[in-house]
């Protein structure tokens, strides 16, 4: 392949974006790209060539020089360990589907630990057939795969806050993972236990020491609901609801209940402590907004963000992420220059529903202070908003939702900060 | 094992040989929830039915859920002064004296806040509805020790807690029967995005 002489590239927008082509013809095969993160020095000479390497092992491990990516685990409360969150480094990861060991884990009550075969669901309430299923008897139903975001409500809370906090992507936009997922399409547990025609809500309750329990509409449930039993290939991890959860595509996390122990069909929500007083959003004149399910449509870029450090003035990949509740992300553009000039991003095949969609773009850095931002388009043609655009509507004490476009400063000196443009 | 596992995949294979040799049949069985779909998604596959019938017993213990109506509250019954022993033994810690000023969340005071610039939300001023006290303190606290009160003591823990915010008298006993019938200051303080009718 010819190689490319970036000083022939012409910018597509402000402050050096390249066009997206670049991404899709293959063209930058020949380009060299910086990126934000330290490169080590080469070795004429490996000494790991020199002798044979490990033996097999049955069960693998990532590479010890990888043992610095790790889940950003919050402080725990007084008097309630194993409540919380930990977040999903987001700007040590590429492409769309995040590794088991770094998901991120929200919990009410800790991780239980539960012997598969002790486990039980139950399906009961107004339906002509109540019926228990365990998981043998679920691993043999005819399963689906579907890989889709999850993402807790309260990701990125702390930017409504008036001053920007500053922390890396994942610090901030942490509360968000993506998976295959493989299980029962409920629809198929629903069909054989027989909804009675007055059962419009499901109440999903998990197996942990909160009894953590969420109310979902008939019509999601029906829609594409399912009990995963499997992500990314193998058995639900612990923290990730083993050994059977609901995957609610798109929908706030808290309603994805993991360790499902018990779905009860009911006229009306049954309004659970985490659908009232949690999970609600509060508007400026006292009222709160209830079953706010779908997560809006949003993008980061991973790299650069948040305390990565740019090596230097040069040609740099521009790489992020984008998701919506509405279905596929269309488009997803990027700014060099605070939000006055936009280029379409190369989006990276597959682009799926209610699934992370990878973005890059090319971008000559001229080494002086920038502004990068992306905003993503999603199929229902809604664009994610600015975060002066999405506070407005919202008063002081809103908590949830958060889907505002994310600006990272480029100091001259090449460092990362989150700034609000 | 290996045998077990041989089953399993039988029973799946017939399950799906049923879908996939017999399409009139799948698509002439009542499906009633396919027809409410707007997905594009294909209506659920059939599963091989291996659901085992839950007895009333089986649901009744595994059930702890209670609706705004009351369904599903248990018998026995709580006053405010049974329940200010409870939670002094048990509560208190995290809570603070009288439900405020604890290291976890605030359960008293605060109405009139919403509208302000720091909302406190505490179940007097936000909470829709005392059967979610109830729910929430039998299916998840104390902390350290969910569903080791007893019923009773979950009656009574509620009752002091609405006492303490204002909402019920100091001699008013919770119930199955009263408990629903208590009228939250922010009952109408909801509204929904999302469900039937919207």
């Amino acid at each position: 392949m010819a190689k490319l002489n970036p000083d022939d590239l012409e910018p597509v927008a402000g402050n050096g974006l390249l066009p997206r082509r670049l991404f899709l013809t293959g063209g930058l095969a020949g380009l060299s790209l910086l990126r934000a993160v330290p490169i080590s020095a080469q070795q004429k000479v490996p000494a790991w060539m020199k002798a044979p390497g490990a033996p097999l092992r049955p069960y693998g491990e990532r590479s010890p020089h990888e043992s610095s990516v790790q889940r950003i685990v919050g402080p725990p409360m007084p008097g309630t360990d194993g409540s919380g969150s930990s977040r999903t480094p987001l700007e040590s990861l590429e492409g769309m589907i995040t590794p088991n060991s770094l998901h991120f884990e929200r919990n009410h009550s800790g991780v239980p630990d539960i012997p598969p075969a002790e486990h039980r669901l139950v399906i009961h309430g107004l339906v002509r057939r109540p019926l228990t299923f365990d998981l043998e008897k679920l691993s043999r139903y005819p399963l689906i795969s579907r890989i889709h975001f999850i993402e807790c409500s309260g990701n990125s809370t702390a930017l409504y806050g008036a001053k920007p906090v500053q922390g890396g992507a994942g610090a901030i936009h942490g509360l968000l993972s993506c998976a295959e997922w493989t299980g029962v399409p409920l629809g198929t547990l629903l069909d054989e236990v027989g909804v009675v025609p007055t059962g419009k809500w499901l109440l999903a309750e998990g197996a942990d020491a909160a009894a953590m329990s969420r109310s979902i509409p008939m019509d999601k449930a029906l829609d594409d609901v399912m009990i995963a039993l499997y992500q990314n290939g193998e058995r639900l991890r612990p923290e990730n609801g083993y050994p059977m959860r609901l995957v609610v595509p798109g929908w706030e996390g808290n309603t994805n209940v993991k360790w499902l122990r018990r779905l009860k069909v009911t006229a009306e929500p049954l309004m659970t402590k985490d659908e009232t007083s949690k999970y609600t959003d509060l508007l400026p004149d006292g009222k709160a907004m209830q079953f706010t399910f779908p997560m809006g449509v949003k993008s980061v870029i991973t790299s650069p963000s948040g305390g990565l450090q740019m090596p230097g003035a040069g040609l740099y990949q521009i790489s992020g992420i984008a998701w919506s509740a509405a279905g596929r992300i269309r488009r997803v553009d990027v700014s060099a220059d605070g939000g006055k000039t936009w280029a379409p991003a190369a989006l990276s095949a597959p682009v799926l529903p209610k699934a992370l969609t990878r973005f890059r773009l090319a971008w000559r850095w001229d080494g002086k202070p920038a502004v990068l931002m992306s905003r993503a388009l999603d199929e229902s043609g809604t664009m994610q908003p600015s975060r002066d655009a999405l506070l407005g509507k919202r008063g002081a004490a809103y908590r949830y939702h958060y889907h505002a476009v994310q600006s990272w400063a480029v100091s001259a000196a090449g460092e990362v900060r989150n700034v609000y443009v | 094992m290996s045998t077990s596992r041989t089953h399993a995949c039988a029973i799946v294979a017939a399950g799906l040989t049923l879908f996939s040799m017999n399409p009139a049949a799948q698509q002439s069985s009542p499906q009633p929830a396919a027809e409410r779909r707007a997905s594009p998604h294909p209506p659920a596959p059939k599963g091989p039915a291996l659901g085992v019938p839950a007895s009333a017993e089986e649901i009744a213990a595994m059930d702890i859920s209670v609706g705004p109506d009351g369904a599903g509250l248990p018998p026995g019954s709580g006053t405010p002064k049974q329940g200010a022993a409870v939670y002094a033994a048990k509560c208190i810690v995290c809570h603070g004296p009288e439900g405020a000023n604890g290291v976890n969340d605030r359960l008293v005071g605060g109405q009139g806040t919403l509208t302000g610039a720091t909302p406190v939300k505490t179940i007097g001023s936000y909470w829709p509805y005392a059967t979610t006290v109830f729910d929430y303190v039998r299916r998840a606290m104390p902390y350290p020790a969910p569903h080791s009160l007893s019923d009773a003591e979950a009656y009574a823990v509620t009752a002091y807690l609405l006492q303490l915010n204002g909402i019920i008298g100091a001699d008013d006993v919770m119930d199955a029967t009263s408990l629903p019938k208590v009228k939250m200051p922010n009952h109408g303080g909801f509204v929904s995005a999302t469900g039937p009718g919207r």
